[in-house]
């Protein structure tokens, strides 16, 4: 038996030490994939009755379903009102806890704490905030003299209701990304900037926003993902509830598979959700890497 | 070394242990039981489980904490598809169809077929068997089974010039003390609503005690038929809805199932509906004497049951299911169906247990505790039926649109009914 090449060895050496990352991403993160998208071409099997193939039928079944369309709807709106306020509110907090003020460590504490705390933990003191009557939010505003208001209850406001939950708990975040980043920021720009006479708004606008640019993307696509990945406060507060008014999609997922045990077409939504996850990341990266600049 | 020996020690005595036991073939038991978190019930379960060990010393029974009713039937039909299903499981009496069709679970009849265990399956209340059978088959056992009562503030309702000790007896008086009970400041805002009937979750079930007076049925035996939009159902959502919309003496949309004995002890609802199993909550946290009361009536009285049942798994061995049998038949006896009942707030589960000294003591104790019985022989099943989370949910979401005001409620029913008949269409052939 002849040795092997020198590069060749190097190769092998190089897979060999990939191996556990690659066989541990292969099984838990592809294989589930690839299997879930085989089995929303099959009917779920129940009892004594198996799996047959079906082909397209879950995906049509897709279309007739008001639910569906309602929850998908509805996280269309829940991305839309969680993602650009708390970028925005991440980027304010950072800004504010970047500068030389009393109390700058408590506060950067205090803003990162809703990210400590459990979700579910969250949505149960949330629940209680929302309580019609002597909820806090309505001891506030009834002391405002304003009316009594049912949030959770209402279909027009338990969206947003529990959008201001997703962004409390999530805007925390992604300031420790901001605040990271303006610290890798030097100064001298500042000072140059005012040398030149820019106003702050300018020096926000043309140098500081600018350079943020990496991590707006890498944030925005966080935050993509967590409002298709946040639910546990859908179960707490309103479980979908008035009338699919707040269902969102992976909540509608968890009921078809868990609650009606309807695997097939819980497989096909999952696909579906993938699909737009994927489609979404990929014009980012895309295009908004073109426009970004790293250093 | 220290560990070594350690190692010897524990392996000898894990072979000592296993020697006599091994004489008497021991039989293990796993049961899944719904808590969400540790506490006094768990600790009750426990003990129910030690008691049997001293009695039955060849059935071993490990309680297996399974979270919430929802999360444990996740994890038994998880397990029943992997082939390691637990021995037995305390699920969801309306579960049964789903398990059914599941190929889950094995009737109860057929492993108990004695005359002495016939007569222990006929001395439950019959109220509670209506979600343990169909197809002349008994499927699950009752174990920790409720019902919805009436809580009224007697403090509230003596301010209100009504008589304290006397909950309202028809729709009518509802309607009637509720508007006494409701109470406007100054700026038009309501600082205390005459009643409030949970609609969050599960309205299904809270609706059944409105059709149920009403005198209509949602749902066949066989579980293949739902009768969401027939009059009967329509009017007792029509009485629903006037609750706040007509009336104005609930709050408007939906009302949180989970804040509302709170709302309760705040003194911001004077009359609630809810669950007996809230009777030791609401007792520990009432600062102020209340009234338990059946729910009102209107063309007869009626609520529906609620709660867990035992259910035994299949692929099990017949040894297993035996003893799984033994362990129900043994915690369903008088006297610990008593004890459970006062450590819990659910309702005992077979007249006998009412009749043991202990359950006399409680009741003079707490005589709140009677009427959950009583309202037993008017009870009727909770719904049910195959594919059954999806059917209900047909409805809730039908019950909901009507209280948000988003449908009429004939709209609204003639949806659910529609949507109900395409998923069980397939049961029907």
């Amino acid at each position: 038996m002849t040795a092997f090449r020198p590069s060749v060895q190097a190769q092998i050496t190089g897979w060999l030490l990939l191996l556990p990352a690659l066989a541990l991403l292969a099984m838990f993160t592809h294989w589930p994939a690839v299997a879930t998208a085989w089995h929303s071409f099959f009917s779920t099997p129940k009892g004594s009755r198996p799996a047959v193939f079906v082909g397209l039928e879950n995906y049509q079944l897709m279309l007739e379903d008001d639910v569906f369309w309602q929850a998908l709807w509805n996280n269309f709106w829940f991305a839309l009102g969680t993602i650009p306020t708390s970028i925005a509110i991440a980027i304010a907090m950072a800004l504010w806890v970047n500068g030389r003020i009393a109390g700058r460590g408590f506060l950067r504490m205090a803003y990162f704490t809703p990210t400590v705390l459990p979700m579910i933990a969250v949505a149960n003191i949330w629940l209680f905030f929302y309580t019609p009557q002597y909820g806090l939010l309505e001891q506030i505003t009834g002391a405002l003299g304003f009316p009594s208001h049912n949030w959770l209850g209402d279909r027009h406001t338990v969206l947003g209701a529990t959008i201001v939950v997703a962004i409390w708990k999530e805007a925390g975040f992604f300031m420790i990304f901001y605040l990271a980043a303006l610290q890798q920021i030097s100064p001298t720009l500042g000072e140059a900037a005012a040398l030149e006479g820019a106003s702050r708004w300018q020096y926000f606008r043309r140098v500081l926003f600018p350079l943020l640019m990496p991590t707006t993307l890498f944030v925005l696509i966080n935050a993509l993902i967590n409002s298709v990945r946040m639910v546990d406060h859908i179960f707490v507060m309103t479980r979908g509830g008035p009338d699919n008014a707040s269902a969102l999609l992976l909540y509608y997922i968890y009921q078809v598979g868990f609650s009606f045990w309807d695997s097939a077409y819980a497989a096909a939504l999952t696909v579906v959700v993938l699909t737009i996850l994927g489609v979404t990341a990929f014009v980012k990266f895309r295009f908004l890497d073109r426009r970004t600049h790293y250093q | 070394m220290i560990r070594r020996n350690l190692l010897q020690a524990l392996a000898a005595a894990v072979v000592a242990a296993a020697v006599p036991a091994q004489a008497q073939k021991p039989v293990e038991l796993n049961l899944y039981y719904p808590v969400a978190v540790g506490g006094p019930v768990t600790k009750t379960i426990d003990q129910m489980a030690a008691d049997f060990e001293k009695e039955n010393p060849g059935i071993k029974v490990k309680p297996i904490y399974s979270g919430t009713y929802q999360e444990s039937i996740v994890k038994a039909l998880t397990a029943h598809k992997s082939g390691q299903p637990p021995h037995l499981a305390v699920l969801l009496s309306t579960d049964m169809f789903t398990l059914i069709d599941e190929d889950a679970i094995v009737p109860i009849d057929g492993l108990a077929g004695s005359a002495e265990d016939k007569q222990w399956l006929g001395g439950f209340f019959d109220s509670f068997m209506l979600n343990s059978r169909t197809g002349g088959k008994t499927w699950g056992v009752p174990f920790q089974r409720s019902t919805i009562v009436l809580y009224w503030n007697k403090e509230l309702f003596k301010e209100a010039g009504l008589d304290p000790e006397k909950g309202p007896q028809s729709w009518d008086e509802m309607v009637e003390f509720a508007k006494k009970l409701t109470k406007t400041d100054a700026s038009g805002n309501v600082s205390q609503w005459g009643i409030k009937i949970p609609s969050s979750g599960f309205p299904y079930w809270l609706f059944q005690g409105l059709t149920t007076p009403n005198g209509a049925v949602l749902m066949n035996e066989a579980g293949n038929e739902t009768y969401y939009d027939k009059p009967e159902v329509v009017e007792a959502l029509q009485y629903w809805v006037d609750l706040s919309a007509k009336h104005k003496v609930m709050p408007a949309g939906v009302i949180e199932w989970g804040t509302t004995p709170k709302d309760f002890f705040e003194k911001k609802a004077a009359m609630i509906w809810t669950t007996t199993g809230n009777l030791t909550n609401i007792r520990t946290n009432a600062g102020f004497p209340f009234g338990v009361a059946m729910l009102p009536e209107k063309k007869r009285r009626g609520s529906p049951t609620g709660g867990g049942n035992f259910y035994v798994f299949k692929k099990t061995s017949p040894e297993e299911q035996a003893a799984a049998v033994k362990f129900i038949k043994w915690t369903t006896a008088p006297q610990r169906a008593a004890q459970w009942s006062i450590a819990t707030g659910y309702v005992a589960v077979t007249p006998a247990a009412w009749d043991t000294p202990e359950m006399k003591k409680y009741v003079q104790e707490v005589p709140q505790a009677t009427v959950a019985r009583d309202q037993l022989e008017h009870s009727v099943a909770e719904l049910s039926t195959h594919e059954n989370q999806r059917v209900t949910k047909a409805l809730n979401d039908g019950l909901q649109a009507a209280l948000t005001g988003s449908k009429p409620p004939e709209q609204a029913m003639k949806d659910a009914q529609r949507e109900a008949d395409r998923i069980l269409r397939a049961h029907r052939r």
